[in-house]
């Protein structure tokens, strides 16, 4: 039986790798059309735009990345465009083309990828309202802005790539608007570190949109995105007052958070992070997880970044090869666990200067639509409260609709908690249930 | 000794162990119910909410009539309606055997007082012009319907505390006895006493009478639901085909709600789980019912763990070994409808001493001489 | 329109249709882009509560379904446009 491999991102990719390496023919499966995952994701046919225009400072790495991939296309069962909607032992429940197709597997490398973490406020569903991530995939695979005048809120490395991005591209960028006090200040502190080349760029972007003109404000406090049935306008507090700045679209996002949902359907176990203030699956240092067979890698389990996804997609691998009785590179897995150490405690200096400000979640104001699948409220979710998450959905439907609390969970699991007083480790985290994603009621089972 | 006592305890808080301790409540009794997770986790609250007296089992019917009756005052009981809505239960016919089938419950149905009014086959295609050419007859009961399920079982148990009830969740029952004069549970640290006990427990309450020395042939089912984006509301009956092999209704925010097939579940761990492949199956019959569902979506999907008869019907009545115990368990997949009268019922038989409702058809012992029969395969 | 395209405008057009009306895309557009470049919106909230016009771009908020005719529902930022779709906003 086989070996599968979740994601064609920076994890799967060189999870693949390895497994191609050790003599195996995994099965590779993502929802996209092509490899790459969000962070590097390849342009459709036909786009120009070279690669240092399309990931920056990134670019030779998406470039080896991409080249690695394209030599494993022979070696590989590559199943593009496919969906696995859930997961059971041994089973994975693809859907391709309107066809439901169960792959078995003997082990099974989950690399899902994240999200964007948002925080609802008020005008948060209007049209013009978009991630940072989403802002950037416009601009990356469609070369699109998501407006004529971009106003960014939220924190985090992604905040400031992106305006630097949309800037660099020719986009008007009405503001920049960081939540974290001293934001910048937090990226010159972390450039100091031995090696913390992600606060070098980010002071960087930093500088260089300072240098444009662009109108950059640390420590605010969001109020409203304003606009009645389309974006006018961002309404924010700092301590000088209450500020307005005119614009047509915004992006939003406070880091990023893991996609969990096949791990959760698998039955791995989770435990509460207390420094992404989230529940994560529960692996070791190579990968390995509680329920046999699964084993996860990159932003998927636990946020890390691509460099951080390519160095444990290829440790996972080598968990599987010593699983299935191979021989096993035991000097390179000695440099990958090296490695993932270093990464670790830059990636604990990133989580520490921009810490999620989950404050700002649980204070959302009563009529701020918190779960935008089903329209539901903070209020009612408040009205509603109960010592467990998934009761409080069962009463309010949130988290109900059609993305599963993907969206609004961490930011309900603050809501709820505020609402009883309590950690907001005790009120849970949201059930994944089948499918992941909706599919056509006119799935049919293959074969 | 450091135990809690009270006039009535309750083991299990599905519909019927939360009604009965609002209806003990409203005549004064003190109440304690544990239950081993949330009020409403399994069975009460993760059905399809079908409020359907049409179809059932001829003995089940009085007890049906007596909760529709019940349903319709729910506000009034409980403080919501729990998105009660009559819409009507059009059961459907595939064939002419189908048919008969329908034709046949009609006298069933007369004798119950329940109004049902048969469509033919040109009128139904008339009347709903979205059924799917599958089907070729149809019963209507107009007065059935559907409801959240997941309101029910703590709407009930918020008006039983408000009344004085004990509504303990999160307290799995570790041990049952009786002590001579009075019951006896455990549930982790805490003694529970008391002279009544009622067995409402769902699967588990075959595990319940097992402490009495009454076995009974339960088992664990987990009926398969599954859930569409909400799409523009056309579906206004609660519809259900001969044989049970699909379910259907489109509730006022759009979304349809369907059921069919059996997923897996694990008692001990009171965990259960939809399989791919007869979810699969009863997307394609939903297809078949309603054509124009073929372009929706499906969200999400769940089960949960109920007690099934071979007979199909529930234990409901006094215990054939213990004085002071009473069953109702095993609703087989259909006791969301009942559940308010089962506590409605439960509450007269402890205070009362009897009930107007023949219980005959659900004893315990009825299944006595099989299992007699079977004991030395088992052993 | 929402979207403004700030590079790889050199692309052939696409004709496809919106609400039966006629639009036009460039090959490699999603139908995200393709909607959100000749229009304000992607699908109306169920709920009373305005347009939408998707929110992730990633396939991961659902908050983009559309119909194609002939296709079904489909998620308008993981799906490319074709020369004649006919693009229906819910």
């Amino acid at each position: 039986m086989t070996v599968a491999v979740v994601g064609a991102g920076p994890a799967g990719t060189r999870a693949a790798e390895v497994l191609v390496q050790a003599g195996l023919r995994p099965v590779v499966i993502d929802e996209a059309p092509d490899n790459g995952g969000r962070i590097y994701q390849r342009p459709p046919a036909g786009f120009r735009r070279s690669d240092g225009d399309l990931y920056g400072t990134e670019a030779h790495k998406a470039q080896a990345l991409h080249r690695r991939f394209d030599q494993l296309r022979g070696a590989i069962d590559l199943r593009a465009s496919t969906l696995v909607w859930d997961v059971r032992p041994q089973q994975l429940l693809t859907l391709r083309d309107g066809r439901s197709e169960t792959i078995g597997f003997e082990q099974a490398i989950l690399c899902t990828g994240a999200m964007d973490r948002v925080i609802p406020l008020p005008g948060w569903t209007l049209p013009g309202v978009y991630t940072l991530g989403g802002a950037q995939v416009a601009l990356k695979t469609q070369g699109c802005a998501i407006g004529q005048a971009v106003a960014f809120l939220g924190t985090g490395p992604l905040l400031w790539l992106v305006a630097y991005q949309y800037a660099k591209a020719g986009a008007r960028v009405a503001a920049v608007l960081d939540t974290t006090d001293f934001a910048t200040k937090a990226w010159r502190t972390g450039g100091l570190l031995r090696g913390g080349r992600t606060f070098l760029n980010g002071l960087r972007y930093v500088g260089w949109l300072r240098w444009r003109g662009v109108r950059i404000v640390e420590g605010v406090v969001p109020e409203a995105i304003e606009g009645d049935g389309e974006v006018t306008g961002l309404r924010y507090r700092t301590r000088h007052g209450t500020h307005h700045i005119a614009c047509d679209a915004v992006g939003i996002g406070w880091g990023l958070k893991p996609e969990t949902q096949l791990a959760d359907l698998a039955g791995v176990s989770f435990a509460f992070d207390p420094v992404q203030r989230g529940w994560l699956p529960v692996r070791n240092e190579a990968g390995r997880t509680d329920i046999r067979g699964i084993y996860l890698a990159g932003d998927g389990v636990r946020i890390g970044g691509a460099d951080v996804a390519e160095l444990a997609g290829a440790r996972v691998a080598w968990a599987v090869v010593e699983d299935r009785g191979l021989p096993v590179d035991h000097a390179a897995v000695a440099r990958l666990d090296r490695a993932l150490q270093r990464q670790a405690k830059f990636r604990q200096a990133l989580d520490r200067a921009f810490p999620y400000p989950h404050r700002l979640a649980a204070g959302m104001a009563d009529d701020t639509i918190l779960c935008r699948c089903e329209a539901i409220t903070a209020g009612a979710m408040r009205a509603a409260a109960t010592a467990e998450v998934n009761r409080t959905k069962a009463l309010t439907r949130i988290g109900m609709g059609r993305c599963q609390g993907r969206v609004c969970g961490p930011a309900a699991a603050e809501v709820l908690a505020a609402a009883l007083g309590c950690p907001v480790e005790q009120v849970g985290r949201l059930r994944g249930q089948p499918p992941v994603k909706p599919i056509p009621m006119r799935t049919a089972a293959a074969g | 000794m450091n135990e809690r006592r009270s006039d009535v305890l309750i083991v299990g808080g599905g519909g019927a162990g939360c009604s009965a301790a609002l209806h003990l409540a409203q005549r004064g009794a003190r109440v304690t119910l544990l239950e081993r997770g949330l009020v409403g986790s399994q069975a009460t609250g993760v059905n399809y909410g079908g409020v359907r007296q049409q179809g059932r089992h001829p003995a089940e019917l009085p007890i049906a009539r007596r909760a529709r009756a019940l349903w319709g005052r729910l506000a009034a009981l409980v403080g919501s309606d729990c998105e009660f809505e009559v819409t009507g239960h059009l059961k459907l016919a595939r064939s002419e055997v189908e048919e008969a089938e329908l034709v046949a419950y009609l006298d069933v149905a007369k004798a119950h007082d329940l109004p049902l009014r048969m469509i033919g086959r040109n009128a139904i295609h008339r009347e709903y012009p979205w059924l799917g050419p599958v089907v070729v007859a149809g019963s209507l009961a107009p007065d059935d319907g559907a409801a959240n399920p997941r309101l029910l079982a703590p709407a009930l148990a918020r008006a039983a505390s408000i009344l004085g009830a004990d509504i303990l969740e999160n307290r799995e029952v570790t041990t049952l006895a009786h002590d001579g004069t009075g019951f006896v549970v455990t549930a982790g640290h805490e003694t529970f006493a008391a002279p009544v006990l009622l067995n409402t427990a769902g699967f588990w309450g075959g595990k319940v009478a097992a402490a009495f020395g009454e076995l009974v042939p339960v088992a664990p089912m987990s009926p398969i639901m599954l859930v569409t984006e909400p799409l523009p509301w056309f579906i206004a009956p609660n519809l259900g085909v001969v044989g049970g092999n699909v379910y259907l209704r489109q509730i006022r925010r759009g979304n349809v709600i369907f059921g069919g097939g059996r997923g897996e579940n694990d008692p001990v761990t009171a965990r259960s789980r939809v399989l791919p492949e007869p979810a699969l199956r009863s997307m394609h019959l939903a297809i078949e019912l309603v054509p124009a569902l073929a372009d929706a979506q499906v969200i999400r999907s769940w089960t949960g763990i109920d007690g099934a008869m071979p007979d199909g019907i529930p234990v409901i009545g006094a215990s054939t070994t213990t004085p002071g115990l009473l069953h109702a368990f095993g609703f087989s997949g259909h006791g969301f409808q009942l559940g308010p009268a089962i506590g409605a019922i439960l509450a007269e038989l402890v205070l009362d001493g009897h009930t107007d409702v023949p219980l005959e058809p659900f004893r315990i012992d009825r299944f006595a001489a099989t299992i007699d029969a079977n004991k030395g395969d088992n052993a | 329109m929402r979207l403004v395209r700030l590079a790889e405008t050199a692309r052939p057009a696409v004709a496809f249709t919106l609400d039966g009306a006629p639009a036009t895309a460039l090959a490699g557009d999603t139908l995200l882009t393709a909607i959100l470049a000749n229009a304000e919106h992607v699908r109306t909230s169920e709920f009373g509560d305005g347009n939408r016009a998707g929110f992730c771009w990633m396939g991961a908020c659902q908050d983009c379904w559309v119909l194609v005719q002939g296709e079904g529902r489909v998620r308008a930022c993981s799906t490319y446009v074709a020369q004649g779709m006919a693009v229906l906003r819910p």
